[in-house]
């Protein structure tokens, strides 16, 4: 039920309503659920709506730790 | 007749408004050939001793979508359906069923379309014809294309020539067009989202010409996209197919767009692309020439045939394997 | 893209497999398989997408629970959808419903019949219909679990606010903590670990399953959808169970805060009021529901066009029911494949893509 991608808000044209971004394709989402947007922020976006925030911080630090172990493996084979 | 102007019933009366709709639309545009002077049928000449035949009709909705509109897409269907089988496109009927009310600089915008499509796959248009049906009883526009194609020497292609070890290619991205036309409708609100990849496939199929004796089976992976055409070859073979998930050519635009509808790129349409089952010394020839050209630039060697009968395989991403199945019918956003 | 494919890293899957591999030799020894279930249909999907088990060590068996609400939403359900568009109201759904039988027929054979049968992308799509045509009755079905919940009120908030008064929801929202109650306590059932919903547990917070882990409960673990989060979150769960401990494990920490989407709450708790709900083949679990609040009735479409929502019949052959609990597998119905298959399915777990069935017959036969 809850199929949702992660896409940036490029721009905020009104109180409701933001611009998202996924690798240059742009949906028009409601950003109403979140707290304080703002351009930049990555969210959730499940029909329509975006339905929570994604931390980069925390999503940077998985990608690193896959990026060793893929790198580490790599090295042994 | 400006651009303001929609089509009205009269225009297929077969009185005065039919007959300057045909000059001012159709004769200016297609009369120079066969067309001229509008004969009941078209006298055509060919080569060789067979022709190959096929006909195909256009209902797509949008009419207008990123990358095309219904009149390339309905040359380049008919043009890679011949292409496919091994021929040389040469000759094409074009058949429009309009609605009374379709605006007049829509139905221009389709017929430049057809023109420039037609030129390029080398084709002619040579024989047509306009009915007008009333407000509701079609979407806009239909258009029916039939084609005929002269076989090029040297290819015997069917599914049961298929043998283990055989390498699978295909043309470039897949799904570019499904996913242009999916994202264009207007409550999924998506903008720069893929264009369609709607081309003819001919020249592709010409340059591996030299490889015609090593090429075992080509399809071009419209509807129900790559699963459906891989499905298909295998379904009475004693062969089956393994596709790497890694390998598969996928547009960023298409990717995007296929994770927020939640659809797999396997089960959408391609209307320029050319899968293509060949012995494994010719692949390299093959994929070489394709990528030299504009349209083969992202050819990709996506995967072999096994001697798993029936089978369809994906090897994923995470190195798992899996069945590939075939989608079941409408595509429909999944929320769940 | 990097949020999305940096999660699908085929050489992290290599590397991740192989602790998988070495944990569960650790696992303390049984006589049967470790059973770890996953809640949400999307997990499910994915498993079954990137062919997840066809990677794991024969000891660890993944059950498929009642995670997708399609498949729990009973056929009485679709009846009524079905008699609100036969009386000329216009129907929005979401496409997943559009096949799923009802006691008679389906939302696309009464599509094919004339009636007017709307598939959206987003609950907006229905605000929308219902400000173009204020004289047309629009009613949106609103099932789901917490993930759609706020979208479905979002609409309503909205129409609320913009005075649109021909717009109403079919309500069917579900709850996934009793439902992981109940199935943790249930006897028959022998799981020895949950993979919690990754939008879920966005809306409703990490802090939510603290109540079925810990003291003698049972190994909890938050995942994201993605193949490498799935991975992460069964070497996180194999953790907990070579130790010996069960606690909440939240491995999806870039979305899913201990408290949740608090505005997201607000909106649930403003409009929607908890209630005992029957799930297709677990029964009534009390106080697993939401429904609209008394105050609202005349956007509760029940209400506003005197319509109720009845226990619906089930083809008797169907084990769907077991199947929802994972005591089942697809593989064990007579009718798997045969009789019921996408294209024509009996089942509610045939019925959804994310249903067991549907995603076995796609990714497994």
């Amino acid at each position: 039920m809850c199929l949702a991608v992660p896409m940036q808000i490029k721009e905020i044209p009104e109180p409701r309503r933001g611009i998202c971004d996924l690798d240059g394709s742009t949906q028009v989402v409601d950003i109403s659920l979140i707290e304080n947007p703002s351009v930049g922020d990555y969210v959730i976006i499940h029909a329509g709506f975006a339905i929570e925030r994604l931390d980069p911080q925390e999503a940077d630090m998985r990608l690193d730790l896959f990026d060793e172990l893929a790198t580490h493996r790599a090295a042994l084979t | 007749m400006t651009d303001r102007e929609r089509i009205l019933l009269a225009h297929g009366g077969g009185g005065q408004l039919s007959r300057e709709l045909i000059d001012r639309e159709i004769v200016s545009r297609f009369g120079a050939g066969p067309l001229e002077g509008l004969p009941d049928g078209a006298t055509v000449p060919v080569e060789g001793d067979a022709v190959v035949f096929t006909t195909d009709s256009f209902v797509v909705q949008p009419i207008e979508f990123p990358g095309g509109n219904i009149g390339d897409l309905a040359v380049h269907g008919t043009v890679n359906d011949l292409a496919v089988c091994g021929a040389k496109p040469r000759w094409l009927s074009l058949a429009l069923i309009l609605e009374e009310g379709l605006e007049l600089a829509l139905l221009r915008r389709v017929l430049d379309r057809i023109k420039i499509a037609a030129d390029d796959s080398g084709v002619v248009v040579a024989t047509g014809d306009t009915k007008v049906v009333a407000r509701g009883q079609c979407d806009g526009l239909f258009i029916n294309t039939s084609g005929i194609g002269e076989r090029l020497p040297g290819f015997d292609l069917s599914p049961a020539h298929l043998q283990e070890g055989d390498r699978v290619l295909v043309s470039g991205p897949i799904a570019d067009h499904g996913f242009a036309v999916l994202a264009s409708r207007e409550n999924i609100h998506i903008q720069n989202g893929p264009q369609s990849d709607s081309a003819p496939v001919h020249r592709l199929v010409q340059a591996a010409v030299e490889q015609a004796a090593d090429i075992r089976f080509m399809r071009d992976p419209t509807r129900g996209g790559l699963a459906s055409v891989l499905n298909e070859m295998v379904e009475s073979a004693k062969v089956g197919i393994q596709i790497q998930e890694e390998s598969i050519p996928v547009s960023p635009g298409t990717h995007a767009v296929s994770e927020l509808l939640g659809l797999d790129p396997l089960h959408v349409a391609s209307e320029g692309r050319l899968l293509m089952v060949c012995g494994t010394d010719a692949a390299p020839a093959i994929l070489e020439a394709w990528q030299a050209m504009p349209e083969g630039g992202g050819a990709k060697d996506i995967g072999a045939v096994t001697k798993e009968a029936g089978r369809v395989v994906l090897e994923t991403l995470m190195g798992g394997h899996r069945l590939i199945d075939v989608p079941r019918g409408e595509l429909l956003p999944r929320i769940c | 893209m990097k949020y999305i494919d940096g999660f699908r890293n085929p050489g992290a899957a290599v590397a991740l497999r192989e602790d998988i591999q070495a944990l569960s030799a650790k696992l303390p020894p049984s006589d049967r398989t470790t059973n770890i279930m996953e809640i949400c249909g999307s997990h499910t999907m994915a498993v079954a997408r990137y062919a997840i088990r066809d990677i794991l060590p024969e000891r660890i068996k993944l059950i498929s629970g009642p995670g997708c609400p399609v498949c729990v939403t009973d056929a009485g359900y679709i009846d009524a959808a079905i008699e609100l568009a036969r009386r000329g109201i216009t129907v929005v759904t979401f496409g997943d419903m559009l096949n799923v039988p009802g006691s008679e027929t389906s939302l696309a054979a009464v599509r094919s019949e004339g009636c007017s049968i709307e598939v959206c992308y987003s609950p907006l799509h229905a605000l929308e219909l219902a400000k173009e045509t204020p004289e047309q009755e629009i009613v949106f079905l609103a099932i789901g679990f917490e993930t759609t919940m706020p979208p479905a009120m979002a609409i309503i908030d909205q129409a609320i606010r913009d005075g649109i008064d021909n717009l109403s929801l079919l309500v069917a929202f579900k709850l996934v903590p009793p439902a992981l109650a109940a199935l943790g306590s249930d006897p028959e059932l022998q799981i020895d670990a949950f993979i919690c919903p990754a939008h879920v547990s966005a809306i409703i917070g990490a802090n939510a399953y603290e109540p079925f882990a810990g003291a003698g409960g049972v190994p909890c673990v938050i995942a994201g959808f993605e193949p490498l989060d799935i991975l992460l979150g069964l070497k996180g769960i194999l953790a907990q169970l070579v130790d010996g401990v069960a606690k909440v494990d939240n491995q999806y920490s870039r979305v899913v805060s201990a408290k949740g989407n608090k505005k997201a709450q607000a909106l649930m708790e403003k409009y929607l009021d908890p209630a005992d709900v029957s799930w297709r083949g677990i029964g009534v679990i009390p106080q697993s529901g939401l429904a609209m609040k008394e105050e609202w009735i005349e956007y509760d479409a029940e209400k506003r066009h005197d319509i109720t929502v009845q226990i619906g019949k089930l083809n008797p052959a169907c084990r769907c029911g077991e199947v929802i609990k994972g005591i089942a597998s697809p593989f064990d119905c007579p009718m798997f494949g045969t009789t019921c298959t996408p294209g024509n399915p009996v089942g509610p777990c045939m019925v959804s893509s994310e249903g067991s069935c549907a995603a076995y017959y796609k990714y497994s036969r």
